[in-house]
């Protein structure tokens, strides 16, 4: 934070337009990258981007520079801006950023803008209280100064500034002063016992427009002359456009132009009912050549192959694979992991508008800087020249940020192709979002773990099987070192367990079927087969579940803490109350850290007679660091553990001869209102900085599920989705 | 040429009578708040009140409801459905709030019908709307909440 500046935007530009104080804060730049920054910086200072903006009208805008999506960022964000500022909560409006990678990078990503990896609050902790901070400071000035006393005469609260000689004004009546001041060389951050938001219960920020239907989505986006485009991709993977007929769609009324694109056929019409009539009249001949025609039988069987070669190291300690002989006991389990689709509420979509110098984007938009890089090639732009507007996300579980910018380059080239004759919607159908790609890999495990005489696990190797999310793309040159791309094994070379002898290695094999991250990553699978495999050596030790981790988790504090805490308020150890006649019910937990959150759950089960079964309550510790929203950290673990749950019961992605089986919720189900568990939420008291809540609830529902039901039926599921015999 | 009442406004439209009533309202009637979720009323995102009746906006094609009473999220007007929009606010029930628009009108259809539902009546009447989100606790209790509030 000491190379920090700050500049007074409203000097240059917002006086004149009447807008009151405007701050925009500077990080340093990651050499390399400069000159791309500067560039991109010289375009942007005449856009109204910083962090917050206080208007003449008394209104506090908070720029939030992450995405909205369901995880409460916008919430998150004007939380930390007006603790500091001491605004009146119900003043503060939140604004998405443009996009600008100098103003508003990821400070957990060096130089790129970007939502994702539950870093929103990680990496914007102190950067918006500075801001908060800063401006509180100006308005300070600019009231000492009109009424000629000491600053530290002046008290600031709930967005009014007073002293003891009975002044008083708000920081409306301040603005305009405010802004012609300089900003100050440093400010001091409050004491947390000073916090009036920061872990208290606001109101979210966008509860209400997403109540009375006035949220606006990409998908309500509405631009004159606009055109709705609909795509027929090809059937399997790898497969390329032959030729195409489109006399008979041509010919459906409201259709105004048929193109070929890289990715398929577009159909473009004046409403989306006439694009997809149009499409289901056009006749269109794939290559299919060289397509992929792999089943999901013969993917899994190919991978389980790959279990006994070794695979590229991870991690070693000890002896490694060596110490596995000898011991007094030896275990080894396979787990399985289905390919699962992101199945966001609104289907992705896209809009732009291509001129002579610049592309305009309209997205829920997750990775400005990737995007415009991506879309700036293909359009044959700078990426400065790619403009993009932030809008509200209907979910996205990682699908928006596209390291291909799949959806969103789809949508370029079709503006491209009409030479930017027209704006363009893209809508993908609920079944062009299933079958045209891009899931959480599948992936097989094999774990192997050797007890000693009083059954404490002496050795540990865990190989992983499954695609790489990331080689191929712009981000591989940072996160896949030695052949190891590091989302691969995330929760698994960090396994917290004091095990003297470790192993992890990876196989990462290469086939056509389009992969990206899901909630939580690497932790959807790493997860599981760590929590499921640790519950199968405490019976095998016959030990307590709880207990047996307790032992190995002594260096693990937070661990340990969550471990407690979900275990205690679960009443871990007192009989469950029994089901109804031949009804059987157990109990579970799974411990796990993801994005330097550690979260606990408890998971209570109830099978019936006929094997099918219901999670009746699941109770969830926290320690992601201080808490800055408890109510949307709890909302977080609720829905965590409500996206979870669905993946464990159903989430099933296959492949018949290289064809996507699955095509709208009716053949993927995911969780309903009915089958949504009770969820009580325990946030572990910290004073650490906060990491992120997003996805760190989704990984431990799974096991936890899978280890109350070993508990209720003595069957161990190892294959995702969990079915009982 | 269709005849369409929509929030108490009526529409003549020149419009293929199998167009779907949800593209319609989004299309042309610029009616945003229905959302396009899955196309075959399996998500609910689509809900709108049919002479006071949730419907699947999706499938159900326009020449359907000619004359009929259409409600759209934007025309939530009686005193349960601002009861049950002010515990959706009260409760931070939304998310990415993508499908909320349609469990708010399923929501305000249960109780106009079901005064005070168990959670198990709340459970058999919204689990045709899907929440991608998870946020089924607090649209049980919301529905509880503005329950209580209409008393």
């Amino acid at each position: 934070m000491n190379n920090l500046k700050i500049e007074n935007e409203s000097r240059r530009d917002f006086l004149k337009a009447g807008a009151g104080l405007t701050l925009a804060l500077y990080f340093p730049v990651v050499s390399g990258t400069a000159e791309a920054a500067d560039k991109a910086g010289a375009v942007a200072k005449f856009e109204p981007n910083a962090f917050v903006r206080i208007g003449s009208d008394n209104t506090v805008t908070v720029i939030a520079k992450h995405l909205e999506m369901g995880q409460g960022t916008y919430t998150g964000l004007s939380t930390l801006i007006a603790d500091e500022l001491d605004a009146a909560w119900a003043q503060i409006r939140v604004e998405g950023a443009p996009a600008d990678a100098r103003r508003y990078n990821n400070l957990n990503w060096g130089p790129m803008q970007g939502t994702g990896g539950s870093s929103a609050i990680a990496n914007s902790f102190e950067q918006m209280r500075h801001a908060g901070a800063t401006a509180r400071a100006m308005l300070v000035a600019a009231a000492a100064k009109r009424w000629r006393v000491a600053a530290e005469t002046i008290g600031v609260r709930q967005g009014v500034l007073t002293d003891a000689q009975g002044h008083r004004a708000t920081f409306g009546e301040l603005a305009a002063d405010a802004a012609k001041l300089s900003v100050p060389d440093s400010v001091t951050l409050k004491s947390p016992r000073d916090f009036v938001y920061i872990g208290k219960q606001v109101p979210r920020k966008d509860s209400r427009a997403k109540v009375d239907g006035t949220a606006i989505y990409t998908q309500d986006i509405q631009l004159a002359n606009m055109l709705v485009a609909v795509v027929a991709h090809a059937p399997r993977f790898g497969a390329t456009l032959k030729s195409f007929d489109a006399a008979h769609a041509r010919k459906v009324k409201g259709v105004v132009d048929v193109v070929a694109i890289p990715t398929g056929v577009a159909v473009l019409a004046r409403n989306f009912w006439a694009a997809n009539k149009g499409r289901d009249a056009l006749d269109v001949v794939w290559d299919e050549s060289a397509a992929f025609r792999m089943s999901s039988s013969e993917i899994l069987q190919m991978y389980r192959e790959l279990l006994d070669k070794p695979g590229a190291v991870a991690r070693s300690e000890g002896q490694g694979a060596a110490a596995l002989g000898g011991a007094a006991k030896q275990l080894s389990a396979d787990y399985s992991f289905p390919y699962l689709a992101h199945a966001a509420m609104e289907p992705l979509d896209c809009v732009v508008r291509l001129g002579a110098k610049s592309c305009e984007i309209w997205n829920g938009e997750q990775s400005q800087t990737v995007d415009q890089s991506n879309v700036a090639k293909v359009v044959g732009l700078a990426p400065e020249q790619v403009k993009i507007t932030m809008l509200y996300a209907g979910g996205s579980f990682g699908r928006r940020a596209n390291p291909h910018s799949d959806y969103v380059v789809e949508a370029a080239q079709i503006a491209k192709a009409i030479h930017g004759r027209a704006p363009i919607k893209l809508v993908w159908t609920r079944e062009d979002d299933m079958r045209a790609g891009y899931y959480r890999p599948a992936y097989v495990h094999r774990l192997a773990a050797a007890l000693d005489a009083s059954g404490n696990p002496v050795a540990w190797t865990h190989r992983i099987v499954g695609q790489s999310i990331l080689v191929g793309t712009p981000l591989e040159g940072g996160m896949v070192k030695n052949g190891v791309d590091q989302t691969s094994v995330e929760g698994a070379t960090n396994l917290p367990y004091a095990i003297p002898n470790l192993h992890v290695d990876l196989h990462s094999p290469t086939l056509a079927v389009p992969v990206q991250w899901w909630r939580a990553v690497g932790s959807t699978h790493t997860g599981f087969s760590t929590e499921a495999f640790i519950d199968e050596l405490a019976h095998a030790a016959n030990k307590d579940p709880v207990q047996f981790r307790r032992t190995l988790l002594a260096g693990q504090p937070r661990h340990l803490a969550a471990l407690n805490l979900a275990a205690d308020k679960a009443g871990w150890g007192a009989a469950l109350a029994p089901g109804k006649a031949g009804e059987k019910r157990g109990r579970g937990i799974a411990v796990h850290e993801s994005f330097n959150t550690v979260v606990a759950e408890v998971a209570e089960v109830t099978v019936k007679p006929d094997g099918s079964y219901h999670v009746d309550r699941v109770v969830c510790a926290v320690d992601c660091g201080i808490a800055v929203n408890p109510d949307v950290i709890c909302a977080q673990m609720e829905g965590g553990i409500g996206f979870g749950l669905g993946a464990a019961l159903y989430g099933e992605i296959t492949l018949k001869d290289g064809r996507i089986e699955q095509s709208n919720f009716n053949d993927y189900p995911l969780l309903r209102i009915n089958e949504m568990p009770q969820v009580e939420v325990h946030i572990v008291p910290s004073a650490s900085k906060p990491s992120g809540v997003g996805e760190p609830g989704v990984p431990p529902i799974a096991p936890a599920v899978a280890n109350a039901l070993f508990a209720a039926t003595g069957q161990r599921l190892r294959n995702l989705p969990l079915r009982l015999a | 040429m269709v005849t369409l009442d929509v929030n108490g406004t009526r529409h003549r439209m020149d419009i293929d009578p199998d167009t779907p009533l949800l593209w319609v309202l989004r299309d042309e009637l610029r009616l945003t708040g229905t959302k396009y979720g899955c196309g075959i009323a399996s998500c609910g995102a689509c809900t709108v009140h049919v002479d006071g009746v949730p419907m699947r906006a999706c499938v159900t094609p326009v020449s359907a409801v000619a004359g009929k009473r259409i409600t759209t999220v934007e025309g939530l007007r009686t005193k349960a459905a601002k009861a049950v929009q002010s515990a959706w606010e009260k409760l931070d029930v939304v998310q990415c709030g993508y499908c909320q628009s349609g469990q708010i009108m399923a929501a305000v259809a249960l109780l106009a019908s079901n005064p005070r539902p168990t959670d198990a009546e709340i459970d058999f009447a919204m689990s045709g709307n899907l929440c991608r989100c998870a946020t089924y606790l607090r649209i049980r209790a919301a529905i509880h909440e503005a329950a209580r509030a209409l008393v």
